[in-house]
């Protein structure tokens, strides 16, 4: 008896979405007498009992190791389900609208199950089961505007560039079990020596994470992805597909190559410094917003990696608490672009001009998210930004700690131009004077609080401090 | 005194600003920066009272976030409370200025207030990242200032100095955390001036960390080369911007390099105080000679702001004790006197509409008042005795005179020489326009308004407390300079 109601404790995540999605199928069955309203909610209130169950601490290992939850991972899914949440509320009008709304929550819950199965993976078997769980429906959700053609091109682009990836890192999981005899993590970090082969099977493991993360040179599938897809999906993807690539991948990199230390932090240095140059470069030409908001993420990416890099207790918490905070701002932002999309079907940066004049309120909730992306007090990315830094200089990565602040300042320049768009620019005909539907209100209120709050507040920080392990 | 006042009373005006009607909000601004020059002028008296006092009064220390060990930990000294002065007074008085504001006036005093609140901040702290903090707090509302409200090419202005202020401001989050990264070898990772100044850094890490504190921070006081936001932003900017830009912005690094860059890294700074003296020499005689140039009377005291500034690094870079109290003078002197010129430009202009000075002339027949302040500026600037310019400036050159080899001698005067162009441009710019013939169409103009009165009494009446009685604010700075500085003067 105490075994199951550990085993149900330890899955508490998975069960709940799992119910979900089987309520979804049978619910499909008489999906023309059901209000969407009413599912909606239901799907939400789902969503918010994960929150819940949040509190309930159980750790320890399923399955031979395969499966692992403890406090950090629980916080890293409740991170997740948080941003789905809110990603969820802020689609809710859209999806009402929509024929297929059902079917987009099933692909959603599959995606949610598929990240945390990967991000609780303790085998690499595990690990590409849970990746591929959540890669294949979230390319289906890409493709949710089967109508227009960009969406399905940004999902064909999608699902051949992430089965590119998956075989790439198939190949450096079959080395390392060439070299090592196990698919465990423990194990394989036992019996890891850092011979030639395994350096090349991590390397290839590597290339595999920098296309699920989008780091440069592996970039080139976001942007068009990004503007193809419906904004809900555009949204997940920029966040939550993000954070939890990076979640998994700062597992991996402390439990299973700790050893190989000397040689994957030259590697994400490198990385780092690429991915948040030419993330700048490309964003400052973008005309569309959601293009805009692709690169500017790649960008943001890099700036991740300095923490990642820096491999101490410190730079895991500050990856967590910036994520935490890049979901207030990127949702922020990306509710008001998909109200303005919604309601105008206008993109383009140009098209904010003067927006500040008829819609005021949407204007500042911009304004602080964008500020929060480019780090600028008193908004708390400010606060992330300098963590992220903050743990690179006490590691001591002097030239990318120079590169990163440098390219803040470039940044700077195309995030003020939305800015300008919005505030300065006179505009003959700006988007009309409209009112926002509740839901969407919530969102944007919610991530305009945590935008001014999550910096100030330090027990956000010290709460996330105190769960996190380092190398 | 609570030095966190000074952040509360700003923070609880800008949300007055922000809940209030648009026609209430000016009200809200303006007494919220009366209490601000109250409080101040209080706390000026409270430390003056203090009993000899080892380095910072007032202190107060929260831990924000331990495991960084950054604390909000702030107290003041003699140079900082000089600051907050000036911050004081150019804020109520560019409230005043923008009074009859007609667009958009409740952001544009949200913004101005912002502005004061990262300075008032900036100057209170002594940790370094809540200092940080503040310093960029400060930086991005002057975009909007002067990309919303300000003239000609304000686009490209404001997008230049927004990108060249946080261009200087990322070398000094680089420098930062330099700092922290050599407290984390020393064994206690800190972000704390006074800890960091105590740690005893080898010449080596002083050397690569310095350039880059001094240079970010030197990009705020328009170090030569970098200063060429100034001039275009300056200009560009709606008056009561101007003000704070000239009047305070560049007086955050101005603080920064004396306060941060010099007190942490004595060693280096003295190593490289021969290209401090250099750069600084040429931003005062290049600002010098193209103010000497210009028609337009804001872009000449914007030009004329680069060439006082240099007075600034000069008295730092001399780094002998009376230098360093000059260049501490100038700052204020220099922000008072700047703020009071923008503002009265910014009167003339309003009236005239015109910027050129060969465009005007025998306005003192119209409007004496202004045209009275006007040549009060003008004669603090060209640093007359009586008023405030002639204190900082004399204080800057007799501390560099103090140093005794050519090359200081050499640099001491040259900058000395550059009064004259100085007292050129100055008498030129007074006398196209407000001397000779009076155009028709300028006939009918009105002299100043009461808030435009009040705003130059203000401004006035410091200029020549601080030109007469210089000795308590001097005292006060000389302390604090004994005690910060005392390694490092030669």
């Amino acid at each position: 008896m105490n075994s199951l109601i550990h085993y149900i404790l330890l899955m508490r995540f998975e069960l709940i979405a799992l119910a979900v999605i089987v309520f979804l199928l049978l619910a499909k069955i008489f999906s023309e007498k059901l209000n969407p309203s009413l599912l909606l909610g239901f799907v939400n209130l789902a969503l918010v009992g994960m929150l819940g169950v949040y509190c309930f601490g159980a750790e320890g290992s399923l399955f031979g190791g395969m499966f692992v939850m403890d406090k950090m991972i629980a916080l890293e899914k409740a991170i997740i389900v948080f941003a789905t949440l809110l990603i969820m509320l802020q689609a809710n009008s859209w999806l009402k609208t929509q024929e297929n709304y059902m079917e987009f929550c099933l692909l959603l819950f599959s995606v949610l199950m598929g990240m945390f199965f990967l991000v609780s993976s303790g085998n690499f078997l595990m690990f590409f089961l849970g990746l591929e769980m959540a890669t294949i429906p979230l390319a289906a959700l890409a493709a949710f505007d089967f109508g227009r053609k960009r969406s399905a091109e940004g999902a064909a682009k999608m699902i051949l560039s992430s089965a590119f990836s998956s075989a790439i890192l198939l190949f450096g999981f079959s080395i390392l079990y060439g070299t090592t005899g196990s698919l465990d993590f423990s194990e394989i970090r036992d019996s890891f020596i850092g011979s030639p082969l395994q350096l090349f099977a991590l390397a290839f493991i590597f290339a595999g994470f920098a296309f699920k993360i989008s780091l440069v040179p592996f970039h080139l599938w976001t942007a068009d992805v990004y503007e193809g897809s419906p904004v809900a999906v555009t949204t997940f993807l920029s966040v939550v597909s993000k954070a939890a690539s990076v979640f998994i991948f700062i597992t991996v990199l402390a439990k299973v190559f700790p050893i190989a230390h000397e040689a994957w932090v030259p590697a994400l240095v490198v990385l780092s410094a690429a991915t948040m140059t030419i993330g700048n470069l490309f964003a400052m030409r973008q005309s569309n917003i959601k293009r805009f908001l692709a690169f500017s993420s790649i960008t943001q990416a890099g700036y991740i990696l300095i923490a990642v890099a820096s491999s101490s207790a410190q730079s895991t918490a500050s990856v967590l608490y910036f994520i935490l905070i890049y979901i207030f701002s990127n949702i922020g932002a990306f509710t008001v672009v998909s109200l303005i999309s919604q309601r105008t079907g206008k993109e383009e940066v140009a098209d904010y001009k003067g927006l500040y004049k008829t819609n005021p309120l949407l204007s500042i909730g911009l304004l602080l998210a964008v500020f929060s992306l480019a780090g600028i007090p008193p908004t708390a990315g400010f606060f992330g930004k300098l963590f992220l830094l903050t743990s690179g200089a006490s590691a001591g990565l002097t030239a990318l700690i120079i590169i990163a602040s440098l390219n803040m300042v470039a940044s700077l320049y195309y995030y003020l131009k939305i800015v300008k768009a919005m505030f300065v620019d006179k505009n003959e005909s700006p988007i009309e004077k409209f009112s926002s539907d509740n839901s969407s209100r919530i969102v944007l209120i919610i991530c305009v609080a945590g935008i001014l709050i999550t910096g100030f507040i330090n027990c956000i920080f010290e709460y996330i401090y105190s769960l996190s392990i380092g190398l | 005194m609570n030095l966190s006042l000074f952040i509360l009373v700003p923070v609880l005006t800008l949300l007055g600003i922000l809940l209030a009607k648009a026609n209430l909000a000016r009200i809200i601004a303006l007494a919220g920066s009366f209490a601000q020059l109250g409080l101040a002028i209080g706390l000026l008296f409270s430390y003056l009272a203090l009993p000899e006092t080892s380095h910072l009064a007032f202190e107060e220390t929260h831990v924000w976030f331990a495991q960084w060990n950054i604390n909000y930990h702030i107290g003041i000294d003699g140079i900082s409370l000089a600051m907050i002065l000036l911050t004081s007074v150019v804020l109520v008085a560019g409230v005043l200025v923008s009074w009859n504001m007609e667009t958009q006036p409740k952001e544009f005093f949200f913004l101005l207030v912002m502005l004061a609140t990262g300075a008032y901040g900036f100057f209170i702290s002594v940790d370094l990242f809540t200092q940080f903090f503040f310093f960029e707090l400060a930086v991005i509302p002057k975009y909007l200032l002067i990309a919303n409200w300000g003239s000609g090419k304000k686009e490209y202005a404001a997008m230049k100095l927004a990108l060249m202020l946080m261009g200087g401001s990322s070398l000094v989050l680089i420098g930062i955390l330099g700092l922290y990264y050599f407290s984390v070898q020393a064994g206690s990772p800190t972000f704390d001036m006074q800890a960091i100044a105590n740690l005893n850094l080898s010449v080596e890490q002083q050397l690569f960390i310095f350039p880059f504190l001094f240079v970010g921070f030197g990009v705020l006081s328009a170090m030569f080369p970098f200063h060429t936001w100034a001039p275009d932003g300056h200009s560009s900017a709606p008056t009561a911007a101007s003000m704070f830009l000239a009047g305070i912005s560049m007086k955050l690094g101005g603080y920064g390099c004396l306060r941060v860059a010099t007190w942490l890294l004595p060693d280096a700074a003295r190593e490289y105080s021969d290209c401090i003296i250099v750069l600084a020499c040429i931003g005062i005689f290049y600002g010098a000679f193209v103010t000497l140039r210009q028609r337009d009377i804001k872009l000449m005291n914007a030009y004329s702001s680069v060439s006082h500034c240099g007075f600034v690094l000069l008295g730092i870079g001399m780094l002998t004790k009376t230098a360093m109290v000059g260049a501490v003078l100038q700052m204020v002197s220099h922000g008072i006197m700047t703020a009071l010129f923008f503002a009265v430009i910014g009167m003339i202009y309003q009236r005239t509409h015109t910027r050129m000075g060969d465009e005007m002339g025998g306005l003192f027949k119209v409007m004496p008042f202004l045209g009275s302040v006007f040549i009060i500026a003008g004669l603090t600037s060209l640093g007359l005795p009586g008023f405030s310019g002639f204190v900082a400036e004399m204080t800057v050159f007799v501390g560099s005179w103090q140093v005794p080899d050519l090359f200081h001698r050499t640099a001491t005067i040259l900058a000395t020489m550059s009064i004259v162009v100085t007292a050129v441009y100055i008498l030129r710019g007074v006398g196209v326009t407000l001397w000779g013939p009076i155009k028709n169409e300028f006939a009918q103009l009105t002299d100043a308004a009461w808030n435009e009165k009040l705003a130059s009494i203000i401004l006035v009446a410091s200029i020549i407390v601080m030109g007469t009685m210089p000795w308590w604010l001097s005292d006060m700075i000389s302390k604090t300079t004994e005690t910060l500085f005392g390694a490092v003067i030669k």
